[in-house]
């Protein structure tokens, strides 16, 4: 038997159109937009200025706050401007607009293909490294990846777990990392775990993912205390919270961190990141962001430079479809439909997914008819539709007693929903609102 | 007969035991209240829409008893009407307070701002502007989707379904701010309700720099500053590629009107400036 959470799920079509593609890289555009907020948490302070020369791996954003990740430039080229540009919720906030000139990368960059196995840093060095490559979570949370390596006081981590789920209908960006730098993520790991100075790391894979599973195992002899473990293909599989309850068995409480069952859970993205970061030196710049959807043309695996826009990555793809109803950056549960396809890949972009107009219209909502559907599918254990009516009806002090402040916002309720409710968007919204007011009582 | 007897007896008995005990506790624990906060309720609305900042009529009835002027005290429902009265029931003066409406800070409606997206999740516009900035190509525009509408407690605010923009009915609006409070984009003030209830005000929101902003919507400020220049009262302030009309300084004098370049200052209830063209005309005719 498969391990997997407890509670709830669903198990939507997967739809893993572009799985068999190899990851191939994308042309470099003449200009290139970096938002300076790609990460949760403050954004960053520009240190360059317009007509500055800059190189692959520049600083160009400082971090500033407790909870921030630098910026490093993608391109070589000139600055011309920092200004406001639209990021993908429509917004407009600060960045950096780069002209190209050539490729050219900083000298401290290694940009070989070479294997480098050791490390003899220690853990402080490491983390030093991590922080200052501007390495988040590449699962799509875009939490500050060396954050999570420094537990705060009175806690341990006992374990590392490296989340290569991937539950996401569509996305197989994870999957094909995993077949093409196998290695490379597993010396990430032990980097992580010297780190963390814990003795124990289990990669959790679906097993939709059989190839990823089996090259992991053929790689693992050489790599003590690393273990595979194949999950059973449930949504949302991918989930914090969920993977640590199907790895090691500990249900996180209500509110707390995963630090607290004494986890640190880490997407193998951020563990291929961290290798290039510490052994290469190489700042995140890149990352892997899948093409995809039921009427493009190539479903594909690209490596993007951060800042490339959208449309560029869905030309390689062989373009817009006529049938476009909706593009989404992410998957197709947890992802945002973007109103431009002009916004740029951001650290956070795992996917592009390009959906058709039939499929892309919302239904008419109808009324609840209480068949708890919802109840049973949710993966923390609460009542979506009683949320959903409280948030309508602006009961804030019941929102927060039902704790909607542990939605993971995963979407299986509204995915279930018969009556075609819109239950997460109001979650969202009273899950927001109590944040809030929970701030303000503290302050 | 006995049996009627004794039973009236007991319960007779039992009745005025009980009658004696609450008596007792009512005196024991009788909370003093000063009999004015009763009066001063009365003479409310009882609208309990909180638009004086207390949660009810009942506990701004009591801040006004405990105050010691009524400065920092209004309801906006009341009016001055009301405003008076508390004051004489409380034997405090007065304070003149002007006459205050829901305004609303945006005209981009269907044709002057062009829809560039579609929206079709749940129709809330505190949702929708969590998840992004809106269909059309300003991000500070109306939603459309009638949070305001639904907040309202006096039947005040109506999205028009041509326009998708909301409309006050100045007869209904109490100016309990509640719409202000709904709205997640800022986009209603409350501001004077002026003479004859003539009002100017700018109606936009957009901080987008000229260009971007007149692309987006063909009535959006594009903080030229030509109201700035064209007012003689300095009520006129411009931050943020936004003017503001400081509605205190503001003597209606409508010289900013025509010359916004994209018709985004509003004036509202004036008669039609005939005699103005008509001057203009005649200049144009002898030059």
């Amino acid at each position: 038997m498969l391990k997997t959470f407890r509670l709830g799920g669903i198990h939507p079509k997967e739809n893993k159109l572009s799985a068999g593609y190899k990851i191939e890289s994308i042309e470099i555009p003449s200009e290139v937009t970096i938002p300076l907020a790609q990460h949760i948490g403050a954004p960053c302070q520009p240190v360059v200025k317009k007509g500055d020369k800059v190189k692959v791996g520049t600083l160009i954003g400082k971090s500033v706050g407790f909870i921030s990740a630098n910026i490093h430039s993608p391109v070589s080229g000139t600055v011309f401007k920092i200004d406001k540009a639209l990021d993908a919720s429509g917004y407009k906030r600060d960045a950096v607009t780069i002209k190209v000139e050539g490729d050219e990368w900083e000298d401290y960059i290694d940009t070989s293909d070479t294997l480098i196995k050791e490390c003899n840093l220690s853990s402080k060095e490491i983390i030093d490294k991590i922080a200052s490559a501007g390495i988040v979570g590449m699962g799509g949370a875009t939490f500050p990846t060396h954050i999570k390596l420094m537990p705060p006081p009175g806690t341990k981590a006992e374990v590392l777990i490296i989340n290569g789920v991937e539950c996401e209908p569509y996305l197989t960006s994870d999957h094909q990392l995993m077949m093409q730098k196998t290695e490379e993520i597993l010396v990430g790991i032990t980097i992580l775990m010297k780190a963390l100075n814990v003795y124990k790391a289990i990669i959790g894979i679906e097993n939709n993912k059989k190839d990823a599973i089996s090259k992991f195992r053929s790689e693992i002899k050489n790599y003590p205390n690393i273990s595979v473990l194949p999950l059973k293909v449930k949504y949302p599989q991918g989930g914090e919270k969920q993977l640590i309850d199907a790895a090691i068995g500990r249900q996180v409480p209500s509110g707390a961190l995963p630090i607290s069952v004494g986890a640190v859970v880490q997407n193998v993205g951020s563990a291929f990141a961290v290798y290039e970061a510490v052994q290469k030196n190489k700042p995140l710049v890149e990352r892997v962001v899948t093409v995809t959807g039921k009427d493009v043309k190539k479903p594909c695996n690209v490596l993007s430079r951060i800042g490339i826009p959208l449309t560029n990555l869905i030309d390689y793809a062989g373009g817009l479809p006529e049938s476009t109803g909706k593009v989404i950056s992410g998957g197709p549960m947890m992802g945002k439909a973007i109103p431009s396809i002009e916004v740029p890949v951001t650290k956070g972009t795992s996917g592009v997914l390009i959906v058709q107009t039939l499929e892309a219209k919302r239904k008419q909502m109808r009324d609840c008819i209480r068949c708890a559907k919802c109840v049973d599918v949710c993966p923390m254990g609460l009542n979506p539709t009683l949320l959903m009516n409280l948030t309508e009806y602006s009961e804030w002090d019941r929102v927060e007693k039902e704790r909607a402040t542990d939605c993971i916002e995963c979407g299986s309720c509204s995915f279930t929903c018969p009556a075609d409710r819109p239950l997460l968007d109001y979650i969202r919204l009273g899950k927001s609102t109590v944040t809030k007011r929970i701030r303000e009582r503290k302050d | 007969m006995s049996v009627l007897l004794s039973a009236v007896a007991t319960l007779g008995v039992i009745g005025a035991g009980s009658a004696a005990i609450l008596y007792f506790v009512g005196r024991k624990f009788y909370v003093e209240e000063d009999p004015r906060i009763q009066e001063v309720q009365d003479a409310l609305p009882a609208a309990n829409c909180g638009g004086c900042g207390f949660p009810g009529c009942a506990s701004f009835a009591n801040a006004c008893v405990i105050a010691e002027s009524l400065d920092e005290l209004n309801c906006p429902v009341g009016g001055q009407n009301t405003m008076d009265i508390v004051a004489g029931i409380l034997g405090k003066t007065p304070v003149k307070s002007k006459k205050q409406i829901a305004v609303v800070r945006c005209s981009g409606s269907c044709d002057e701002r062009p829809r560039l997206n579609l929206y079709d999740g749940a129709s809330n516009c505190s949702i929708a502007a969590a998840l992004y900035s809106g269909d059309t190509g300003c991000s500070f525009g109306c939603l459309g989707l009638g949070d305001c509408e639904e907040s309202c407690n006096f039947d005040a605010i109506h999205i028009n379904p041509e326009t998708l923009l909301p409309e006050v009915v100045e007869d209904m609006c109490t100016a309990c701010g509640a719409c202000v409070k709904a709205c997640p984009k800022d986009i209603i003030e409350l501001r004077n309700q002026g003479p004859k209830s003539r009002r100017i005000y700018v109606s936009c929101v957009s901080e987008e720099k000229g260009g971007p902003a007149r692309r987006a919507c063909k009535v959006a400020c594009i903080g030229c500053s030509k109201c700035e220049q064209a007012c003689a009262f300095d009520a006129i302030t411009i931050t943020n590629n936004l003017a503001y009309i400081d509605d205190d300084k503001c003597r209606l004098c409508r010289k900013c009107v025509p010359v916004c370049p994209t018709n985004s200052i509003l004036e509202l209830n004036f008669p039609p400036p005939r005699e103005k063209k008509e001057k203009e005309a005649a200049a144009v005719a002898e030059a």
